[in-house]
């Protein structure tokens, strides 16, 4: 019981922190992304019709991150050089992929939303490791994705923290004005931020149909792109206060399982519906913008 | 003039704009753009009860359209509409059914007022968050979306389940309760006329009252309205639960007029669909109005362009997307009223300071 609960949060918390991860290093460039959750929805259709056609997942996971990637380039045009409101444009963003998704699903599936399955992503255990007794199975026998996401974390955390570029990017977030009068190309730096969360998130939407549902359905999504911002506000905006936030939610999200099968009396929405005020309890309780960028969401347009 | 005639125009080609998009978005699927949008205007407007269709599409627009711009204003990113409108529609389904007994005005009164409450409930809490414990609103509102939806869903296969227990929908609720189509048998209804003068009302209070005022500084400079000594706490809160029962109006008109039931499935997502038609109203209450039929007509129009044409009415989630980024787009560039608001460039730190010292 408690060693299928733990391998279930790794695999939930997994998509939150691709995903986390790169909003992780946009917001640290200034930039509030809404349309991550369009981004992993992108990624989520481009990965599994792209297996489906090509019966490849490697193909799928490539086509879901060039799909993550162009979302997240229109959402960089519009954020950054057009210089309109983030949170309003991203919104746009998830209609724009709910409405593209929908239609091409419906298009190439047909309007009978017949599922299209594919062969999931096979798990890689890591030798004897994975035999351990109650966290072998969670640690050391997931898919390639889950191991991938994890290792990103200290990636990211040295990027943003020690490297030349992450120091560049902390300027755009903080002092843009300053960053560009030091030649740093703000606009730039988030483009790159942009780009490489879009290649997160798209990896996160892959996860999703390629490793975990091993399907598509419309919406497939379901918040986890809103979770995930959730998710870097808990963080406080650092890599590894982001991959324990991103435990505690997948936690959350694979005790709905563990409860819905012991404790049939209470009500099965209430166990949907637990991620969603998980994170509102929690953002209640931590509260505060102490640690956000402070150029965080604020246009900026060159003088 | 010229300004004036430009800004005028510019929700017009907004709209233009992503039409056309959406035409050579049918062209590369493989569908005749002429034949889809003959088949779309026609599902639209093509008969009385087309168009009274439309109308009863565009009603919960205008709804969640108002509450929307209200919070917009005050710079109050509330993507909870959609939540707050189940709130009311839950409270009023809640209601509907015990009101047998009690007079018509009463009884519309007491649902419609049931649902206002119930989505200012919603969206205050979303206020509440963010005045005093610093909860980003966006994301708060978000998740209430989320629980409203799933509280719905347990609601009509639990405690408010219809006695058959057949499907997952409530109780009707009583006759006295229901806005009745007084033109049938067309769909036309009293509701309408409520949003219509619930925006006019929003347009006097937004631009006319001192409350208002303070609400639009507030959108304008958070920081200069503080130092003037606004009531940000207070004003945070009262525009997030104004902006929720606005939806929460049109939760339960939408149970009282159409659907005098609950089921899961009572908002297509009209809450995310009010931010195109508030940004295309240019965050004006009274543009709202003609914003939200034109959206209502989309919706209604492309139930038939699914049906004629094999393309599915998700397309209207593109056109909506298309029509949001070109208002942005458009009020980036060419400067205005709002551009602080929803654009980037200069702050108006100075400007709202002396406004509000003028105060």
């Amino acid at each position: 019981m408690l060693e299928a609960f733990l391998a279930s949060a790794i695999a939930m918390a997994t998509p939150l922190l691709l995903a986390a991860l790169g909003e992780l290093i946009v917001e640290r460039a200034g930039v509030i992304n809404i349309g991550i959750e369009g981004a992993m929805l992108a990624g989520a259709f481009a990965g599994v019709a792209v297996a489906h056609a090509t019966g490849g997942a490697l193909a799928g996971v490539a086509a879901a991150i060039g799909a993550g990637v162009a979302i997240n380039a229109v959402f960089a045009f519009v954020a950054i050089n057009l210089a309109v409101n983030q949170v309003v444009a991203g919104t746009a963003i998830d209609l724009l992929a709910a409405g593209v998704t929908g239609v091409l699903y419906q298009r190439v599936y047909g309007a009978t939303g017949r599922a299209f399955t594919v062969a999931p992503m096979r798990s890689i255990a890591l030798g004897p490791l994975a035999r351990l007794p109650l966290i072998g199975r969670a640690l050391f026998d997931q898919p390639a994705l889950v191991y991938l996401a994890f290792a990103l974390v200290p990636a990211v955390a040295w990027m943003i923290g020690r490297s030349r570029f992450g120091l560049s990017l902390r300027a755009a977030g903080e002092r843009p004005e300053a960053a560009d009068a030091l030649g740093l190309g703000v606009y730039r730096l988030r483009w790159i931020a942009l780009l490489a969360s879009g290649v997160l998130s798209g990896l996160g939407g892959a996860y999703l149909t390629l490793a975990y549902a091993d399907t598509f359905v419309e919406g497939i999504s379901a918040g986890r792109g809103y979770v995930a911002l959730a998710v870097v506000i808990v963080g406080r905006w650092n890599a590894w206060g982001v991959a324990a936030a991103a435990l505690m939610f997948g936690g959350a999200i694979a005790l709905q399982f563990v409860l819905q099968a012991a404790a049939t009396a209470l009500p099965y929405q209430l166990f949907l519906a637990l991620p969603y005020l998980l994170t509102v309890a929690v953002l209640a309780l931590a509260g505060g913008r102490a640690d956000a960028p402070s150029a965080l969401g604020e246009p900026y347009v060159r003088p | 003039m010229r300004r004036r005639l430009a800004a005028a125009l510019r929700p017009a080609a907004a709209i233009g704009g992503a039409l056309a998009a959406m035409a050579i978005a049918l062209a590369l699927l493989g569908a005749s753009p002429l034949a889809v949008a003959a088949d779309l205007a026609d599902g639209a407007f093509g008969n009385w009860i087309a168009f009274t269709d439309t109308l009863a599409r565009a009603t919960p627009l205008v709804f969640c359209g108002l509450a929307v711009a209200v919070a917009f204003h005050g710079a109050l990113w509330n993507i909870g509409a959609d939540g707050q409108l189940v709130a009311g529609a839950l409270a009023a389904g809640a209601l509907g059914p015990a009101l047998g007994g009690a007079p018509h005005a009463l009884a519309i009164a007491a649902i419609i007022g049931a649902g206002g409450l119930a989505g200012a409930l919603w969206g205050g809490l979303a206020g509440w968050l963010r005045a005093r414990r610093n909860v980003n609103e966006v994301i708060s509102t978000i998740m209430l979306n989320f629980i409203a939806a799933q509280l719905l869903s347990w609601a009509v296969h639990g405690p408010l389940m219809e006695p058959s227990g057949a499907f997952p929908a409530s109780r009707k609720i009583a006759a006295a309760a229901r806005l009745h189509l007084y033109f049938a048998p067309t769909r036309l209804n009293l509701a309408m006329l409520f949003a219509v003068a619930l925006a006019a009302v929003c347009e006097l209070g937004l631009f006319r009252t001192a409350a208002g005022f303070e609400l639009r500084a507030l959108g304008r400079n958070r920081r200069a309205s503080a130092f003037f000594g606004m009531p940000i706490a207070r004003l945070t809160v009262g525009a997030m639960a104004l902006s929720g029962m606005l939806a929460g109006f049109g939760g339960a008109v939408q149970v009282a007029a159409i659907t005098h039931r609950l089921y899961e499935t009572i908002s297509p997502g009209w809450g995310y669909e009010a931010i195109a038609v508030a940004l295309v109203a240019r965050l004006s209450p009274l543009g709202v109005v003609p914003a939200a039929l034109l959206f209502g007509a989309l919706d209604s129009g492309s139930q038939a362009m699914q049906r004629a044409d094999g393309v599915s009415a998700q397309l209207v989630y593109v056109v909506q997307a298309l029509a949001i980024i070109v208002m942005l787009a458009f009020d980036a560039s060419a400067g205005g009223g709002w551009r602080e608001l929803l654009g980037g460039g200069a702050s108006d730190a100075p400007d709202a300071a002396a406004e509000a010292r003028d105060a």
